[in-house]
C-alpha cells in the first residue's frame, strides 16, 4: 500500500480540479510561524499532523491557533508527538473555512462485485466505519461507461443540495473517478466534504496508491508509509516480510501456507513475530537475503515450513544450510525445519546433519518450535 | 468428465521463453497436457521443449487450434497478453503471473466475459485434472485420479492439501488454485456450478484465506445450490487485522474479512471446516463416506 499523506492527496486533488483549502506545509516551528507571519496561511488558521492514521481531532494532533506565535507553538506540540507509533515529521497549515456542513465520498473497489463503488454519506467528519449502514449510500460503478451523471445525480440527493452545490459535488465525484483510475489508487476519500458557501471544499484527503501498480508511479516512489524499518528492506528485495507482534520469525513458501502455519504455531502456544513468504522461490540467493533479515529481527526461534513440489526437498535443503552460513554466528537463530514433498527423507537428513531440527510433521515441527522458543531467554 | 480442461485442453503458453515459462511447459507436458504452441513477441520460428513458439496468440491459434492460454508474462505485459488470447479466441485463459494490478483486472474480467472467455487468476497457480491435463504450476506428485474437486485461494497451501488428499488413499477429479489477489477471474461463487455438475466430483474441499468476502458468498451458494459434501479450510485465523499478509487480498480491513466470519457462515451451510490444514484428509474421507450411504 502507497498511503499519501494529507498534504501529498491534497496535491493529486488540486490536479484534478478539487478544490481544498489554501495550505502550507511546515517541518519546524520556526518554518510554522513564518508561514503565518508571511501571510502565506491566513489566520486563524488549522495546523494538523501529517500522519497515516485516523482520529488526529481526538489526538491532539489538530490544533486552532489564532496569531503566529500560537501558530509556532501548536506546531512544536504537534511535532513532538508521537501520534498512534508514528512520530510526527510534518504539519500542514491551512486556512479556516465557514464550514455549513461536512459530508463523505469516496471511490474504493468492491471486491465481490468486481467493480468500483463510490460510497457517501450525509455524515461526514466522523470515521465512516461508525456511520450507521442505514446513512451510507454504495453504488457501483462500471468502468465502461463510467461515472455517469445519473449516479452523480443520486449522491446530490441524498446530501439535499442546491443547484450550484450539486454541480461542485459533481465536479469532485468526477474527479475522484478520475483520481482512481489513472492514479491506480485502491481508495479516495474525501472525509469530510464541506459545504462552503455555494461550494464544497475537501478538508481532508486519503488516497491510497495500489502497490502493484506503483511501477506506472514514479512520482509516489519517495512516499514514506506505515511499514516497519526492517518491512521497508523487505519490499525492496520483493519479500513479503510482515512484523508482528511475538518472538517466533515464520518462514514458508506462499502466502497461505505461511498463514496457516502462523495458526498453526499459535494453536500450540507459540507467538509468531514475523511472516516472511518466500513466494513461488527457491532462489538460494532470495533464501540467503530472507534469512539475513530474519536474523535482523531478532526472533528467539525461527520456524520454516516448506513444501517441495517442483523442487525436490533435498535441494530446498542444501539451499537452506548454505544461507544459514552466510548469517553472522552472533545473529543465528535456532532453527526448526518442517520439510515435506518430493525427495523429503534426503532433504531432512541434510538438515539434521547441518544441526537444524527437521522434522515432517506439522504438529510435531509446530511444537519443536515453540519449544526452541521457550528456552530461549 | 472435469472442471475447465479435459483431454481436448489444447494449451498455449504465454512467455514460453522465459524461465518459468520454459520449467513449467516440461511438467505440463509431462503431466499429460497437450502444450501445442508457445508465444513470446520477436521470437517466433524457435522451438522450446519440442514446442513451437510464434510471435502472435492469433497466429499459434490459426495454426496450433490451441484453446487454452496459461500466461507467465511479466505483470506489466500480463493485461495485454489476456486480451491478445481474448481476441484470438482462446477460451481459457490461466494467469500465472503475479502482482497484477486490480485496475488491469477491472479491464481484463469484463472484456473477457464479454467474449466468452474465462480467466483464471491473477496470481494462481492454475487448473489440474489428473489423467486429463494441467494448465498452471501446480506440482505433478500431488495429484492422483479421483473423485475429490479442490477449489482455492492458496498456492503452496493447494499444493499441501492436494497432496494430503493423495495421501490417504484418495485421489483428486479436479484441483483449481483461483488466486490469492482481490480480483480474480473466476471465484468460489464461479467455480462451484460446476463442481455440482461434474459427474465426476462427489464432494469439494475449499480452501480460502481471510480478507475479502470471497468465502461467505460460496457458503451462500453452498447453503442453498450446491448438493454435495463440502470440507473447507480458511488461513489467516491468527492474522492482525490491517496486516497485509502476502496476497494483495489477504488483509482483514474495516472488520471485514476475518476468519471468524468466514468459518461461521461456512459452517451454517453445512460444510465441514478443518480447524487446521492436516485435519482436511480426515474430514473428505468422513465426508465421502457419509455421502455413499
Amino acid at each position: 500500500m502507497v498511503k499519501l499523506a494529507e498534504w501529498q492527496g491534497k496535491k493529486v486533488f488540486r490536479s484534478y480540479g478539487i478544490p481544498v483549502p489554501r495550505g502550507e506545509v511546515a517541518r519546524s516551528p520556526a518554518e510554522a510561524e513564518r508561514l503565518a507571519r508571511e501571510g502565506k496561511v491566513p489566520l486563524p488558521c488549522v495546523v494538523k499532523a501529517q500522519v497515516l492514521s485516523g482520529g488526529r481531532g481526538k489526538g491532539g494532533a489538530v490544533r486552532f491557533p489564532n496569531t503566529p506565535d500560537e501558530v509556532r507553538e501548536a506546531t512544536a506540540d504537534i511535532l513532538g508527538l508521537e501520534f498512534k507509533g508514528e512520530k510526527v515529521r510534518e504539519v500542514l497549515l491551512e486556512e479556516k473555512l465557514p464550514i455549513v456542513r461536512e459530508l463523505y465520498v469516496s471511490m474504493t473497489l468492491d471486491r465481490s462485485q468486481r467493480l468500483p463503488v463510490l460510497i457517501s454519506s450525509a455524515q461526514g467528519g466522523m470515521e465512516i466505519e461508525s456511520v450507521p449502514d442505514g446513512s451510507i449510500d454504495r453504488q457501483v460503478v462500471d468502468p465502461f461507461p463510467g461515472l455517469t451523471g445519473y449516479e452523480k445525480r443520486s449522491v446530490s440527493k441524498q446530501f439535499g443540495l442546491t443547484p450550484l452545490q450539486a454541480r461542485s459535488v459533481g465536479g469532485v465525484l468526477d474527479a475522484l473517478w478520475k483520481i482512481f483510475v489513472q492514479e491506480d489508487a485502491e481508495l479516495v476519500e474525501v472525509n469530510p466534504l464541506a459545504i462552503v458557501g455555494d461550494g464544497v471544499v475537501a478538508l481532508d484527503a486519503k488516497v491510497i496508491i495500489e502497490d502493484d501498480a506503483a511501477f506506472r508511479h514514479p512520482e509516489f516512489a519517495e512516499v514514506r508509509d506505515d511499514r516497519t524499518e526492517l518491512e521497508e528492506i523487505a519490499r525492496e528485495k520483493e519479500i513479503a516480510f510482515v512484523q508482528l507482534d511475538g518472538n517466533i520469525g515464520v518462514i514458508a513458501n506462499g502466502a497461505g501456507l505461511t498463514m496457516a502455519t502462523l495458526d498453526v504455531l499459535k494453536e500450540f502456544g507459540g507467538a509468531p513475530g514475523v511472516f516472511l513468504d518466500l513466494g513461488g522461490t527457491d532462489d538460494p540467493k532470495k533464501v540467503s537475503e530472507a534469512f539475513l533479515l530474519m536474523a535482523r529481527a531478532e526472533p528467539a526461534a525461527v520456524f520454516l515450513n516448506i513444501f517441495g513440489g517442483i523442487t525436490r526437498c533435498d535441494t530446498v535443503a542444501k539451499g537452506l544450510v548454505e544461507a544459514m552460513g552466510q548469517v553472522p554466528t552472533s545473529e543465528r537463530f535456532p532453527l526448526v525445519a518442517r520439510i515435506r514433498g518430493n525427495n523429503e527423507a534426503e532433504g531432512i537428513q541434510i538438515l539434521r546433519a547441518a544441526g537444524v531440527t527437521a522434522i515432517s510433521d506439522l504438529r510435531e515441527a509446530a511444537q519443536a518450535a515453540v519449544e526452541a522458543a521457550r528456552r530461549r531467554p | 468428465m472435469s472442471v475447465l480442461v479435459d483431454r481436448d485442453t489444447r494449451v498455449l503458453v504465454q512467455g514460453i521463453t522465459g524461465h518459468q515459462g520454459t520449467v513449467h511447459t516440461i511438467q505440463m507436458k509431462q503431466f499429460g497436457t497437450a502444450v501445442v504452441a508457445g508465444v513470446t513477441p520477436g521470437k517466433g520460428g524457435s522451438v522450446v521443449e519440442g514446442v513451437p513458439v510464434f510471435d502472435s496468440v492469433r497466429d499459434a491459434v490459426a495454426k496450433t487450434g490451441a484453446n487454452t492460454s496459461c500466461i507467465f508474462v511479466p505483470a506489466p505485459g500480463a493485461k495485454d497478453a489476456v486480451l491478445e488470447s481474448v481476441d484470438a479466441g482462446v477460451r481459457l485463459c490461466v494467469v500465472v503471473t503475479e502482482h497484477v494490478p486490480f485496475h488491469d483486472m477491472l479491464v481484463m474480467y469484463p472484456y473477457a466475459r464479454s467474449k466468452g472467455t474465462r480467466i483464471i487468476g491473477p496470481n494462481c497457480p492454475g487448473i489440474g485434472a489428473p489423467g486429463k491435463a494441467k494448465v498452471g504450476i501446480i506440482p505433478n506428485v500431488v495429484f492422483r485420479p479421483g473423485r475429490v474437486g479442490v477449489i482455492s485461494r492458496s498456492g503452496t497451501l493447494t499444493y499441501e492439501i492436494v497432496n494430503g488428499i493423495k495421501e490417504i488413499g484418495l485421489g483428486q477429479s479436479t484441483c483449481i488454485g483461483l488466486g490469492g489477489d482481490p480480483v480474480i477471474g473466476t471465484t468460489f461463487v464461479d467455480a462451484l456450478p460446476m463442481f455440482e455438475s461434474d459427474p465426476d466430483t462427489d464432494a469439494l474441499v475449499l480452501v480460502g484465506e481471510i480478507g475479502g468476502t470471497a468465502e461467505e458468498d460460496a457458503a451462500e451458494y453452498v447453503r442453498h445450490q450446491f448438493t454435495k459434501p463440502v470440507i473447507a479450510y480458511i488461513a489467516g485465523r491468527s492474522a492482525p487485522p490491517g496486516k497485509r499478509m502476502g496476497h494483495a487480498g489477504a488483509i482483514i480491513t474495516r472488520g471485514k474479512g476475518t476468519a471468524e466470519s468466514k468459518v461461521a457462515a461456512l459452517e451454517a451451510a453445512g460444510a465441514r471446516v478443518a480447524r487446521f490444514p492436516y485435519d482436511i484428509p480426515q474430514l473428505v474421507v468422513e465426508a465421502v463416506r457419509s455421502a455413499r450411504r
